[in-house]
């Protein structure tokens, strides 16, 4: 990480329509209160000293899933130039709780900022190589013109909210 | 093609400028404009189409050996790779898959290519397009009208019109936001029960048996991760080398596309994935995942074989050759026809998987206009596969020769191309007779009798003013008149290329292009060389374009061998010496000329930053000015010479930003295109009668775009060479 990165990261997430907000592993619990709104659903998180609180579901069935306001999840990296974030989906539900709920809050670790696309695809590359079965690489909200404007939130999410974990 | 399939054509071009010619040309005006904001952002942004091309350059020479690659990766991972001979071995395949199943597809070219949904249903299955825009067209049962935004040509309005008919809900949805909420719902019950994902791959990794996946609505997503049966379906020339490969496509695809920087998911899947898929109720351990990657020849490996069909297999389906195109824009994909593909490159893909016939018709609305070539990511010549497709089009005909226009058109083509191309084709022959019985013929080719036999046989639109001939060709009057710097004593000695407009029709601005030259203390030759070859390769006439090609070297190869430089008035011309002739010379030929050939005002610039004086030109003296460059000009990168000069000899200088002034060369004339002629000419019209523009002189560089011009506003416009010229009003 690099605080240039960092700060093209910031401003290319404002771009794309994201909140960021910067935290540490003690104020994590204090700093993601108020990104969520019930019913909010999760993916445990691979931070040393940061785990999802009580209130949020990190075992949803399909209709908790479909009715969730938000979900959380980790994502593996940032990628600051684009303001994107990686979502490598596994066996611990990544994927549909950071496609299903209205928000996603993804948590980032500010280490695994990228500065572009170069440096994410090598690592896109080591992580398939490692057996990783999907990444995807998530910029903004979901959206669509098909209906005739410009609409936030088509099939996925219509919020995203990035939270970054400074002290990684 | 006949008077009443040209009345038809016209009247299907008509229908459409009537009913989706708005929302189409507003929505791809909007992708084309994003276009150019969004890659002029990218610092490095030829290198990154540089690499994108050499990608699949390699990928496609390599093409067999990366099919045995990605099956064996796919394999390991523990999924299925089917290779597919055509259409219908495909869908028997993911017909025995699919089983009678539910299935969600998210969108995909290639599954509209083989028409898989047909298939499937045919089987008893059910299947739903969960891309909102092909939902759109499944339940309007009609066909996509662009690669990316199929549904481009439906506006707000219509879409509520056909949610409330075919739902027939309590509170009709009407505004985008609801309509997007309205249809999420419902599908979102369809992904739930549905049994098999369907997607596309814009791009599959051969060295990790990964798909990439480029969308921006989370669809393709939802349709992976709530099935346990993934069957993804891809042309075999989607396959690249390796997961780092996917670096250049992933900035340029949305660029091109829609004109955002990056679409909002790009999924990397290396299925099976395990991801958890819906149970009945709980969500459940997606382990015992299925995979199907369905690689699709369907005429793919012979495109492969073919030298001038090959490139189109590096097409990343991007759209922006559509979205640049002025036709396009104006009337949209189904006004191009063609089975599944639509737009500029849509004639080799459709001519590669579906044969020349689906090819044929649409063919026509490619005028070589060129703008596509730069906005291509993997630098395409859409433009030749398009004169290819449309020379073996005419090719394939049966003879059925008419004596009569035989004599006139003394080409090198053969007898079975249409009556109405030989003609354009041969432009040179007509402007010789025409010019030798002028104004005989302008008056005879202008009298409503003539004017009708021409409409009814030729297809020549009787509300197109015709050109009209000079009775001296620009040739013989310089061959009177003679040079007036002695050549010895000349800053430079030049030979003026007489394009055949101006040779005989315009020949007012080869007159004054020699007298600025000259001006300028150039010594002029104008060599009596024919036409370029220009207006047969725009019929796909490439045997006569190359004879042309042949009789203009060989007319211009003393000055070439001098060393000496060729000034070329028409750009459309210049473009033919540097680009077109690679194809059409051989390479030394080819290679001397375009390294010694400027455009007229590319060169006066270059004299002027070489010390010539500008002060032997006459002054602009703030004259306001609009000037349309042109569509060859742009695609050279020659544009800002002409209005550089113009701005430095002190005019005050505006420019359009259209992509095209609408064709008014044989394409105008033709009576079934002439109505979205003037339809894509209006927009260039509007742009010079504003408040600032109305009252300005209006320059434009081509004929077509002066003809067109001239047709459409009430000021007469001229070549910008004449506003340096200074008998400029004393002609
Ligand atoms: S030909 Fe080029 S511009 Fe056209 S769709 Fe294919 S990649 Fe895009």
């Amino acid at each position: 990480m690099s605080a240039e990165s960092i700060a093209t990261f910031e401003s290319s997430l404002d771009e794309v329509g994201v909140e960021c907000v910067r935290t540490t592993a003690g104020g994590f619990e204090s700093t993601l209160a108020p990104l969520l709104d019930d019913p909010a659903v999760g993916a445990p998180l691979p931070f040393d000293g940061v785990s999802l609180p009580e209130s949020v579901n990190a075992d949803p069935t399909v209709a908790e899933l479909e009715a969730a306001a938000t979900g959380v999840t980790a994502a593996g990296y940032g990628i600051a130039d684009y303001g994107s974030v990686v979502i490598q989906g596994g066996a611990a539900g990544e994927e549909p709780v950071s496609l299903y709920a209205d928000e996603h809050v993804a948590v980032v670790g500010a280490d695994d900022v990228l500065p572009d696309m170069d440096a994410a695809f090598d690592r896109l590359a080591a992580d398939v190589r490692e057996g990783a079965g999907q990444s995807i690489i998530a910029t903004g909200p979901s959206a669509t013109a098909d209906m005739g404007a410009l609409v936030k939130g088509a099939h996925g999410p219509m919020d995203v909210t990035v939270v970054l974990l400074e002290d990684r | 093609m006949s008077a009443e399939n040209r009345r038809q054509k016209a009247e299907h071009i008509r229908n459409l400028l009537e009913t989706e010619g708005d929302s189409v040309q507003q929505n791809t005006r909007v992708f084309n404009e994003g276009r150019y904001e969004s890659t002029a952002k990218l610092d490095d942004y030829e290198r990154l189409k540089d690499e994108a091309r050499a990608i699949k350059e390699d990928a496609i020479e390599r093409l067999p050996e990366l099919v045995d690659e990605v099956t064996e990766a796919v394999e390991a991972n523990g999924g299925t790779v089917y290779l597919a001979d055509d259409a219908a071995d495909a869908n028997r395949y993911i017909t025995e898959v699919v089983d009678g199943r539910t299935a969600v597809k998210s969108k995909s070219m290639t599954s509209e290519e083989i028409e898989v949904n047909e298939a499937l249903e045919a089987d008893g299955a059910d299947v739903w397009e969960t891309d909102l825009a092909e939902f759109v067209l499944q339940i309007a049962d009609e066909a996509p009208s662009h690669i990316v935004a199929p549904a481009i040509h439906k506006s707000r309005e219509e879409i509520a019109d056909l949610f409330e008919e075919v739902f027939d809900p309590e509170d009709p949805p009407e505004t985008a936001e609801e309509l997007t909420r309205f249809a999420r719902e419902h599908l979102g019950e369809k992904i739930r029960d549905a049994d098999v994902g369907m997607t596309g791959a814009n791009f599959v990794t051969a060295d990790t048996g990964s798909l990439a996946l480029v969308t921006s609505e989370g669809n393709a997503r939802k349709c992976v991760q709530a099935t346990d049966t993934h069957v993804a379906v891809a042309g075999v020339e989607k396959v690249i080398p390796s997961v780092e490969d996917l670096q250049p496509f992933v900035e340029l695809i949305g660029r091109s596309g829609t004109g955002q920087d990056i679409t909002s998911y790009v999924s990397l899947f290396t299925p099976p994935t395990d991801s958890p898929t819906f149970g009945d109720e709980a969500l459940e351990s997606g382990d015992g995942r299925d995979f199907h990657l369905v690689l699709i020849d369907n005429g793919r490996m012979e495109m492969r074989d073919d030298d001038q069909l090959r490139e189109t297999l590096y097409c990343i389906r991007c759209s922006a050759c559509a979205n640049s195109c002025a036709n396009f824009q104006h009337v949209g994909g189904h006004a191009f026809g063609g089975e599944t593909y639509s737009g500029g490159i849509a004639t080799g893909w459709e001519a590669g998987v579906h044969g020349e016939d689906s090819a044929a018709e649409f063919n026509d609305l490619c005028t070589g206009c060129s703008r596509c070539v730069n906005q291509c990511p993997v630098k395409i010549d859409i433009p030749w596969i398009n004169t290819v497709v449309r020379d073996r089009i005419n090719r394939g005909k049966d003879g059925d020769l008419d004596f009569l226009v035989e004599g006139l058109t003394p080409d090198e083509d053969p007898g079975g191309v249409d009556l109405q191309k030989r003609l354009f084709g041969n432009f040179d022959t007509l402007a010789k007779l025409g010019s030798a019985f002028a104004p005989l013929s302008n008056w005879v080719a202008g009298a409503g009798p003539a004017r009708s036999v021409l409409e009814r046989t030729l297809g020549v639109d009787s509300r197109r003013e015709l050109p009209e001939f000079e009775r001296e060709s620009l040739v013989d009057w310089f061959a009177d008149r003679g040079s007036r710097v002695d050549p010895d004593a000349a800053r430079e000695r030049v030979a003026l290329y007489p394009d055949a407009y101006t040779n005989y029709v315009r020949t007012e601005r080869g007159k004054a292009a020699v007298r600025v030259l000259e001006a300028l203390d150039v010594h002029v030759d104008v060599p009596a060389a024919g036409e370029s070859g220009r207006a047969p390769l725009s019929q796909g006439m490439v045997a006569t374009a190359r004879s042309n090609a042949e009789g203009v070297y060989d007319a211009l190869a003393p000055a070439v061998a001098a060393d000496r430089d060729v000034v070329v008035i028409e750009p459309s011309d210049l473009a033919m010496f540097h680009r077109e002739y690679e194809r059409l010379l051989p390479t030394e030929e080819y290679e001397a000329l375009r390294g010694n050939s400027y455009e007229v005002m590319e060169y006066v610039y270059g004299l002027l930053e070489n010390g010539a004086d500008l002060g032997a030109l006459p002054g602009g003296d703030g004259e306001r000015v609009a000037y349309h460059s042109h569509c060859q000009q742009r695609t050279l990168d020659l544009e800002p010479y002409t209005t550089a000069v113009l701005d430095d000899a002190g005019f005050d200088v505006a420019t359009s930003d259209v992509e095209c002034c609408g064709m008014a060369g044989s394409f105008g004339y033709k009576s079934e295109y002439y109505d979205l002629s003037v339809d894509v000419g209006e927009t260039l019209a509007d742009q010079f009668t504003t408040d600032e523009t109305a009252d300005r002189t209006v320059v434009a560089s081509g004929t077509s775009c002066l003809e067109q011009l001239d047709a459409l506003l009430t000021r007469r416009p001229a070549h910008p060479v004449r506003l340096l010229d200074a008998r400029r009003d004393r002609r």
